[in-house]
């Protein structure tokens, strides 16, 4: 167990590798109690929601869900989270526990808006089950039509005999739902869970297989590829970016680079000499340092160590040729495309 | 329970003593702590080693550790089956996944190692903290 966000979290249970694994060929379940909920009601819920984060809100139908960043005025975010429609008038975010009040903060102190905002964290366990066996095992613990369940599209739904959110989302690159439900309730849904899990062989999984996934998916982390001095454009997160929705926090400057380009970028790389290239160390091209790799770890599914790392846009060719500094010594890598990984369709 | 003919470090090594030649390896605490093994990176016979220098680093999915030798002196053998196959670090620490083989040069820095009840209860200890 390890302190993360001001949580104490599980690093693995049975192994990251056996975790990461399961995940990817059958399925594995997450308490991802410690991640923030934060709820936005009243008339101009959607204008306020649309002034503080970057992806077009507008969009969104009922029970439809949206990756966003929550901005700052200098192009950067705050924070990478989940934007879920009710109502035109009711929304819930979904934001990375380590930072909720953080969150939080930022959007009172910009709701000059006809909208209440209110920290529901307390009210919310979560779990996550991810896998391509996620449906076939969820189906025998709740009536909820998954099939017409689409990805990014939430329900109100029963679980394991509980009445919660469910939403077909997550954090690995599989296919897969994330549970919200009351606290008071999450260790009968936990265990209710892996039982019904068992034949078709679910492990709980924890926050070192977490993070492996993600970054196989090639998954921002805030903190890693994602703080208040990186833009979205260098962060490869264009995609999230909609210019053209009218006035956010951080238009301005995401306009520019838009137009102009960015100095530096994110890359994907594997390391194509012996060596595991991780969060910190740094990236070199001929001998000289250029960056730094945001997140590096061993990929169990793919077999490769691989890594992301921000370098000069001028050197973030896929295939030219890099050195990771390990521990002093210069060891060879390779750009590649990203994701690492994509699960087959 | 720990092997009774082994001594060990404060920093989670173990050494067992033939004569001359000290056989060094990380202890079944180090392992469970680090996780899957994945890469071991070692030096290279004829190397020197240094008494509580670190001579290597053993790698997990989630982390990377640093190995200190007890003892001075040259390195005799390094273990091959590790490039290929760090797992056997969580599998037998003990036994088949010695890291490497050192000439003793001085036997006094074996003495003030722990046995295996005081490195039982040393862990023991540190995991009450």
């Amino acid at each position: 167990m390890v302190e993360f966000g001001g949580w104490e979290m599980p690093v693995e249970y049975a192994g990251i590798t056996q975790e990461h694994l399961a995940v990817r060929t059958r399925a594995g379940l997450f308490d991802v109690s410690h991640m923030g909920e934060i709820e936005v009601r009243g008339r101009e819920a959607l204008a306020l929601l649309q002034y503080v984060t970057s992806n077009d809100v507008a969009r969104l139908k009922d029970f439809q869900a949206q990756y966003t960043a929550l901005m700052y005025p200098q192009g950067s975010a705050v924070d990478d989270c989940l934007v879920h429609r009710f109502a035109e008038n009711h929304y819930l975010l979904c934001v990375n526990a380590a930072n909720t009040d953080k969150d939080f903060d930022w959007i009172v102190r910009h709701n000059t808006f006809d909208a209440q905002v209110r920290n529901v964290s307390s009210e919310y366990s979560q779990l996550a089950l991810q896998g391509p066996k996620a449906e076939e095992i969820l189906a025998k613990v709740s009536k909820a039509d998954l099939p017409r369940l689409r990805y990014y599209w939430f329900c109100r739904a029963t679980c394991c005999g509980v009445e919660g959110l469910l939403a077909r989302t997550g954090y690995t690159g599989e296919d897969g739902f994330e549970f919200y439900f009351p606290p008071s309730e999450s260790g009968r849904v936990w265990n209710a869970m892996l039982e019904a899990g068992k034949p078709e062989g679910l492990m709980p999984v924890g926050l070192g297989a977490r993070n492996t996934l993600r970054l196989e998916a090639a998954f921002p982390l805030y903190g890693h590829e994602l703080d208040d001095q990186t833009t979205l454009f260098e962060a490869n997160l264009g995609w999230i970016c909609k210019l053209q929705k009218g006035e956010f926090l951080g238009r301005d400057i995401l306009l520019k680079q838009h137009q102009e380009g960015t100095k530096k970028k994110l890359v994907g790389f594997e390391m194509t000499e012996r060596g595991i290239g991780r969060d910190g160390y740094n990236v070199l091209t001929d001998g000289r340092v250029v960056g730094k790799v945001t997140s590096g770890s061993p990929a169990p599914f793919l077999g490769k160590n691989i890594g992301l790392a921000y370098v000069p846009t001028e050197f973030a060719q896929v295939g030219r040729e890099i050195q990771i500094d390990i521990r002093g010594k210069a060891i060879a890598a390779r750009l590649v495309n990203l994701p690492f990984y994509k699960r087959p369709k | 329970m720990y092997p009774q003919e082994l001594l060990y470090t404060k920093e989670h090594e173990w050494i067992r003593v033939d004569e001359s030649i000290g056989t060094i390896g990380i202890t079944d605490h180090a392992q469970k702590e680090l996780g899957d093994i994945v890469f071991v990176e070692l030096p290279r016979v004829g190397d020197q080693v240094t008494a509580n220098e670190s001579f290597g680093t053993v790698e997990s999915v989630k982390a990377v550790s640093e190995i200190y030798s007890p003892i001075t002196g040259e390195v005799t053998a390094i273990n091959p089956r590790l490039q290929s196959t760090p797992e056997l670090l969580n599998a037998d620490p003990h036994g088949d996944a010695w890291l490497i083989r050192v000439r003793l040069t001085d036997r006094r820095e074996i003495e003030s190692l722990m046995t295996a009840d005081d490195y039982e209860a040393y862990i023991k200890e540190k995991k009450g903290e």
